[in-house]
């Protein structure tokens, strides 16, 4: 059976995938350019702006630092997030309902707001250490995903299946690892991946934390720019997708429900 | 390996809801006792304390003598079989019977041999490999009896088990349930809201009301005898006449009704009569007719219905309006008048109700 598509309908969609598409081209394209500038379509291929990130260390330490963080943060909000979403499932009639809420102010509040707030009240008033001040603000950042995602699984999860469990001699902590975790998987997974790529991705939060010595790529990035308009900027963009992809294919591929139900 | 179950006094709370009041149950060994009633009479919650889910805000719950009031849930060592089935979704049905067994320590054959051997008394054994998803809904409850039984409990509990199958299922299913209990004479606690089904596999049925226990009898008594107007209305006793006697003449008394009407009551056929009392029958309790001079409730006749045994008509009384039932071969029509004849056999007296 074939469907017969309105050629209207036909055209929208191509112009919306050219607009999910189009820019990734663009800096994939700008990437590769020989020229000393940024420019699109590229003039010449070269791989050798993909060289220049690794030559200049600002860029080399900033991807460590970024990586860094983001495992860091995520594995935070995570060993948080989940205890939380369970709790807010489990006892949600119990529980006042201005709780859940809670858990996403940190999206609520401009990432602006939550930086500057960061810098004034933990990083300058404790004078913490920097890549300490990142974690922290990181996981805070994170955490909403975390929390958010791993609900919406726990919503269609029936609570009974733990009392099975422990009714049948597992306690509740076991419980907890062998019987929950494994059925809300595709969800840890979810926010794993969620809270990674935000972590990574991030600005606002960033360009209050970050100091002498230690910086994200990000920040590294909008550095760069300011002195340089080479197509460096663009391949470090292209790095950082090529990254965003691997680690999710790696989570689905390896950790998932193993390193997740041990 | 099976035991008693002895709840003594237990009060319990949600909040500051009183759910439980002072609840006292005695289940001997091998028994099969149901907890019937409408949601909200505390009987799922009976249920929870025993497993351990919930505690009591007082009394003790005791099981082959052993307390188990503050034992934490996994070492009650008590089967349960849920409403939504409850399997481990993750798990293959093999490994859902085999996940009880794992928690005692028992693997490799002994633990093969035994998941085995309760799948195919559940008949599952060709689906040992499956994910629970892909099971039908009686298959699922299969796999969960077995998952409960395997253990070899003391005591096995069903929490409404049968409700979310279909109607002709359900009584396939709790056949099964109760040929399988009996086998292996494990005590049973079985909750539902169904009364046919608990009065068809119990040994006895306490009927719940209230957080409280209105009676616990066998279902025949139940059925036939109701100890008070709760239980009565309950079994589909249509007929409820308060009365008060007037007169006393050695086994002969005279009560009167609202609304004035007296009838004459044998204590020889009807027991001991206090002086006030409900009436309690069904329709076939209350007999119908027109033969004069006879002694009875006197009533218009209202609709007439057939049941095929009998005629059944809605009947008005200065009492209020009553149901009662009267012969194939003398069918009265709608007005007519006539009288109720109370049939001894079928009628029961009551404590009054107290005021509400």
């Amino acid at each position: 059976m074939t469907t017969k598509l309105h050629p209207a309908l036909i055209a929208f969609t191509a112009l919306v995938f050219v607009f999910l598409i189009g820019p990734l081209i663009i800096v994939v394209g700008a990437a590769l350019s020989d020229t000393t500038y940024l420019t699109f379509p590229p003039q010449g291929l070269s791989l050798r702006w993909f060289e220049n990130i690794f030559a200049i260390s600002a860029f080399r330490r900033t991807i460590l630092t970024s990586l860094q963080i983001a495992f860091l943060s995520t594995f935070i909000a995570l060993l948080i997030g989940i205890p939380a979403a369970y709790a807010l499932n489990r006892y949600r009639i119990q529980l006042p309902g201005w709780l859940s809420t809670l858990f996403v102010l940190p999206i609520l509040v401009p990432e602006l707001v939550l930086g500057f707030s960061l810098l004034k009240n933990v990083a300058v008033q404790f004078n913490a250490p920097i890549y300490l001040s990142l974690v922290v603000g990181h996981s805070l950042l994170v955490l909403p995903y975390v929390v958010r995602v791993i609900s919406a699984s726990l919503a269609s999860f029936d609570f009974s299946i733990e009392e099975a469990a422990i009714s049948l001699g597992s306690p509740p902590l076991k419980t907890f690892f062998t019987i929950l975790l494994p059925n809300v998987r595709s969800g840890v997974i979810a926010a794993f991946i969620l809270s990674f790529i935000t972590s990574i991705n991030d600005v606002s939060i960033s360009i209050f934390l970050t100091g002498p010595g230690i910086s994200t790529l990000p920040i590294q990035i909008l550095a760069h720019m300011e002195q340089f308009f080479d197509p460096t900027v663009a391949s470090v963009s292209v790095l950082l997708m090529a990254l965003t992809v691997a680690v999710m294919a790696i989570v689905e591929r390896t950790l998932g429900l193993t390193f997740l139900a041990k | 390996m099976t035991q008693n179950l002895s709840i003594q006094n237990i009060t319990a709370h949600y909040g500051s809801t009183k759910v439980l009041e002072n609840l006292s149950l005695e289940i001997a060994e091998g028994e099969l006792v149901s907890l019937l009633g409408a949601s909200g009479c505390g009987k799922t919650t009976t249920l929870r304390l025993v497993a351990g889910f919930l505690e009591p805000t007082s009394g003790t719950i005791e099981l082959g003598g052993k307390d188990l009031t503050r034992l934490p849930a996994h070492q009650r060592n008590i089967g349960l079989v849920f409403q939504n089935y409850a399997l481990f979704p993750h798990l293959s049905v093999a490994e859902n019977v085999a996940f009880g067994l794992k928690q005692r320590g028992i693997s490799g054959d002994a633990k093969t041999k035994r998941v085995t051997a309760m799948l195919e008394r559940v008949g599952l054994d060709h689906l040992a490999t499956r994910l629970p998803g892909a099971l039908s809904g009686g298959q699922k409850q299969r796999v969960a009896l077995a998952r409960a039984l395997v253990i070899e409990p003391p005591l096995l509990m069903f929490d409404e088990p049968l409700s979310n199958l279909d109607a002709k299922l359900r009584v396939d299913m709790r056949v099964e349930i109760r040929k399988l209990q009996q086998a292996n004479g494990t005590t049973s606690v079985y909750v539902t809201h169904d009364q046919e089904e608990a009065f068809s596999i119990s040994d006895r049925v306490a009927i719940m009301h209230a957080g409280r226990v209105m009676q616990l009898d066998t279902p025949e008594v139940l059925y036939q005898r109701p100890a008070n107007a709760f239980v009565a209305r309950f079994v589909g006793f249509e007929n409820l006449i308060p009365m008060s006697v007037t007169a006393r003449d050695g086994a002969i008394v005279t009560a009167q009704m609202t609304g004035g009407a007296k009838l004459t009551l044998s204590q020889d056929d009807f027991g001991p009569i206090p002086d006030s009392f409900i009436l309690a029958c069904r329709a076939d309790g209350l007999a119908v007719t027109d033969t004069a001079g006879t002694d009875g409730i006197p009533t218009m006749l209202g609709l007439r219905t057939y049941l095929g045994r009998a005629y059944q008509y809605q009947c008005e009384t200065a009492a209020g309006p009553l149901i009662a039932n009267g012969p194939l071969t003398r069918p009265l029509e709608t007005g007519a008048t006539a009288k109720l004849v109370p049939v001894p056999e079928q009628c029961t007296i009551l404590a009054p109700e107290p005021a509400a």
